[in-house]
C-alpha cells in the first residue's frame, strides 16, 4: 500500500472545515477528562492494561498519520473510538455486526471492519479512514473523484466504506473485470443500489491508481 | 457487551500462560481473540461472555503467521489470514480446493481480519443459538432444549445431528481440511500435540456445548497438508441463497486422482452446509474408488453420502440439493484441465 497517497487531516491547515474543527476540539478535550478519572495504581505496570474492567485502558491510536492518546473502556470498538472519541464520523455504523461494510477502514493498508475490531487491537497499527484519503491541499483521491464522476451514490451513507473498500479492491489486484469487482466489493452493501455506478467508478480509477 | 479485562501477548507461550493465570472460573470465561469476526459479534449479542480476552493478533508476526510450501506439502500457520492464503499463488495453483474454500467465504474485509485458526473454530449461525431471547439452546445453556428442532430449521444440518442439536457447522475451509486429511497442530500447557483435523470437531450427540477436542487454553498453531496426486484436480463448490457473501446451503470439496478412461484412482470428498461438523463423505469415496466417473456413478455416490440424512420440517430440500451439489462438483473436477 503506497502510504504516500494518504494524508493526515490533522496536518492540513488550509481548508479547515467546521467538522474538522469540532474533531480537533473533541480530541483535545477527551484525554485530560478521562486521565483524571483513571486509577493509575490499578494498572498492570508492564502492559498499562486495567486489571479491573471498570478502569479505562490507556492506548495510543494512530489514525491518518496522527497519534492520539486515549483512555477507553476495553469494550470500545475502533468504530466507536473513531466516531465518538476522535470525531472522525466518516466511518459509519450500519449493522454493527460485520455484515454491511459501512464501517470499513484500512489497518496497515488492509481493509477491515472497524465495528468488529476492538480499539485496543488497533493499537500500534496504522488506521486510515475516509478523512485521511484526500491530499492535504484538498485534492481528492482518484477513487473519491471517480465516485463523484460516476454518480456512484445516492444517500451516501455507505460511501466512505465503499470508497475505502474500492481502493483496496484495486490495490489487491481484484479489479480485473466487472464480475471480479462485484465479487470483491460484496462486503459493502448499498441500499440505494448504486452498484453499477460503483463498478464504473472502480473501472475509471484502476488505471490512474496504478500509474500513480 | 459485558465488561472484560484485556491482555495482549506476543507469543503462543505467553498466550497459554495468560490463559492459565486468568480469572478463576470456567475456561469459557477466558477467550483468545484473533480476527474477532466471530468473538466480538457474539459478545455484542451476549452469546459469548468472556471475563478475560487475550489478544493473540501479534502472533501473526511469528511462525504462527507463516505459510510454507514445499515438495512435502503445505504448512499453514494458524494466525495467517484467510485472504493471504486464498491469494497465495502456489496454493491457488497446486491446492485450488483450499484457495477456493477461503475465497468463497465471507467478505474481503472479513477475510483480511479472520485467521485460519479462528475460522475453523467459528460458531454456528443457528438463529436460536445467536439470539439469547430464546431460552432453549443446548449449545448455550446445556440441558435447556433445542428451539430449532420444531422451529424454523431451513438452514440446519441433515447429517451428524442429534436430538439435542441440529445446528450447521458454518465453515468452508474446514471441509477442505477434512477432505485432505490435514493435521492440526496444537500447543497447550502440556506441550505440543497433533490431531487429524477430522478429530478436532465433535458431533453434537448429547453434549452440543462441547464442540471441539481442544483442552482449556490450548491454541491451534497450524495446519499441515501432505502433498498428494489428487490435490491439483481439486475444487470447492458452494451453493447458497446469494452468489456472494453468504453461508453455504450445500457445498462439496472434491480432490480427484483420475486415471485413463475416467477411472477414479483416489477421491476425497467433504460436504459443507449440510452437517453439524466438517463432514467427510467416506462412503461416497468408496463408492467411486476404481470405478469410471460419470453422471450415473456420481449420483450413486451422492445417494450413499446422504443415506443417513435426518432432515427436519424445513430442510428436507438440503438432501436433494446436497446430492446435486456433490454430483456437479465431481463432474466439474473430472473435466478440470490441468
Amino acid at each position: 500500500m503506497p502510504n504516500a497517497t494518504f494524508h493526515s487531516v490533522a496536518t492540513s491547515v488550509a481548508g479547515w472545515s467546521r467538522r474538522m474543527f469540532l474533531t480537533a476540539s473533541a480530541t483535545s478535550l477527551a484525554v485530560p477528562l478521562f486521565a483524571r478519572t483513571s486509577r493509575a495504581e490499578a494498572m498492570d505496570p508492564q502492559t498499562a492494561r486495567a486489571k479491573d474492567p471498570r478502569d479505562p485502558a490507556n492506548l495510543a491510536l494512530t489514525v491518518n498519520g496522527r497519534k492520539h492518546q486515549l483512555a477507553l473502556d476495553a469494550r470500545t470498538t475502533l468504530l466507536d473510538a473513531l466516531r465518538e472519541r476522535l470525531g472522525l464520523t466518516g466511518a459509519k455504523k450500519g449493522c454493527d455486526h460485520g455484515q454491511c461494510g459501512a464501517c470499513t477502514v484500512l489497518i496497515d493498508g488492509r481493509r477491515v471492519l472497524s465495528c468488529l475490531t476492538l480499539a485496543l487491537v488497533a493499537e500500534g497499527r496504522a488506521v486510515t479512514t475516509i478523512e485521511g484519503l484526500a491530499k492535504p491541499d484538498g485534492t481528492l483521491h482518484p477513487m473519491q473523484q471517480a465516485f463523484i464522476d460516476q454518480d456512484a451514490f445516492q444517500c451516501g451513507y455507505c460511501t466512505p466504506g465503499q470508497i475505502l473498500s474500492a481502493v483496496s479492491c484495486v490495490e489487491e489486484g481484484h479489479a480485473a473485470n466487472d464480475a471480479e469487482i462485484r465479487e470483491y466489493m460484496s462486503g459493502n452493501l448499498c441500499r440505494c443500489a448504486a452498484y453499477p455506478n460503483i463498478v464504473a467508478a472502480i473501472k475509471q480509477t484502476k488505471h490512474s491508481m496504478r500509474e500513480g | 457487551m459485558r465488561p472484560f479485562t484485556y491482555e495482549r501477548v506476543d507469543s503462543a507461550t505467553a498466550a497459554i500462560a495468560a490463559f492459565g493465570a486468568g480469572a478463576v472460573g470456567a475456561a469459557s470465561e477466558r477467550q483468545y481473540l484473533a480476527g474477532g469476526t466471530t468473538l466480538i459479534d457474539l459478545m455484542k449479542l451476549d452469546v459469548m461472555r468472556p471475563q478475560t480476552v487475550i489478544d493473540i493478533n501479534a502472533l501473526d508476526r511469528t511462525a504462527l503467521g507463516r505459510v510454507e510450501t514445499n515438495d512435502q506439502g503445505l504448512r499453514l500457520g494458524a494466525l495467517a489470514h484467510m485472504s493471504e492464503v486464498a491469494d497465495h499463488p502456489v496454493i491457488k495453483r497446486d491446492y485450488p480446493m483450499i484457495a477456493q474454500s477461503l475465497e468463497l467465504a465471507a467478505s474481503p474485509q472479513i477475510r483480511n481480519m479472520a485467521t485460519l485458526g479462528g475460522n475453523v473454530l467459528q460458531r454456528t449461525r443457528c438463529p436460536y443459538f445467536r439470539d439469547v431471547s430464546y431460552a432453549e439452546c443446548n449449545k448455550r445453556i446445556p440441558g435447556s432444549g433445542c428451539a430449532a428442532l420444531d422451529g424454523f430449521n431451513r438452514s440446519h444440518a441433515v447429517l451428524g445431528v442429534s436430538d439435542a442439536c441440529i445446528a450447521t457447522y458454518p465453515g468452508d475451509f474446514g471441509q477442505a481440511l477434512i477432505a485432505l486429511d490435514a493435521m492440526v497442530e496444537l500447543r497447550g500447557r502440556n506441550g505440543d500435540r497433533k490431531l487429524p483435523f477430522g478429530a478436532l470437531h465433535r458431533p453434537p450427540g448429547g453434549n452440543p456445548e462441547i464442540e471441539t477436542a481442544l483442552l482449556p487454553g490450548e491454541i491451534i498453531t497450524g495446519f499441515a497438508i501432505a502433498a498428494a496426486p489428487w490435490l491439483r484436480r481439486s475444487l470447492y463448490l458452494k451453493i447458497r441463497d446469494r452468489q456472494s457473501y453468504e453461508f453455504a446451503l450445500a457445498s462439496a470439496a472434491i480432490a480427484l486422482d483420475m486415471g485413463k478412461n475416467q477411472i477414479v484412482q483416489e477421491v476425497r470428498i467433504a460436504l459443507g452446509g449440510v452437517a453439524s461438523v466438517p463432514w467427510r463423505a467416506r462412503s461416497a469415496e468408496r463408492a467411486l474408488q476404481g470405478r469410471r466417473l460419470n453422471e450415473q456413478t456420481a449420483r450413486a455416490a451422492a445417494d450413499t453420502a446422504f443415506a443417513d440424512a435426518n432432515p427436519h420440517e424445513h430442510n428436507l430440500f438440503k438432501v436433494g440439493l446436497g446430492k446435486r451439489t456433490l454430483v456437479r462438483a465431481l463432474l466439474q473436477a473430472a473435466t478440470m484441465e490441468l
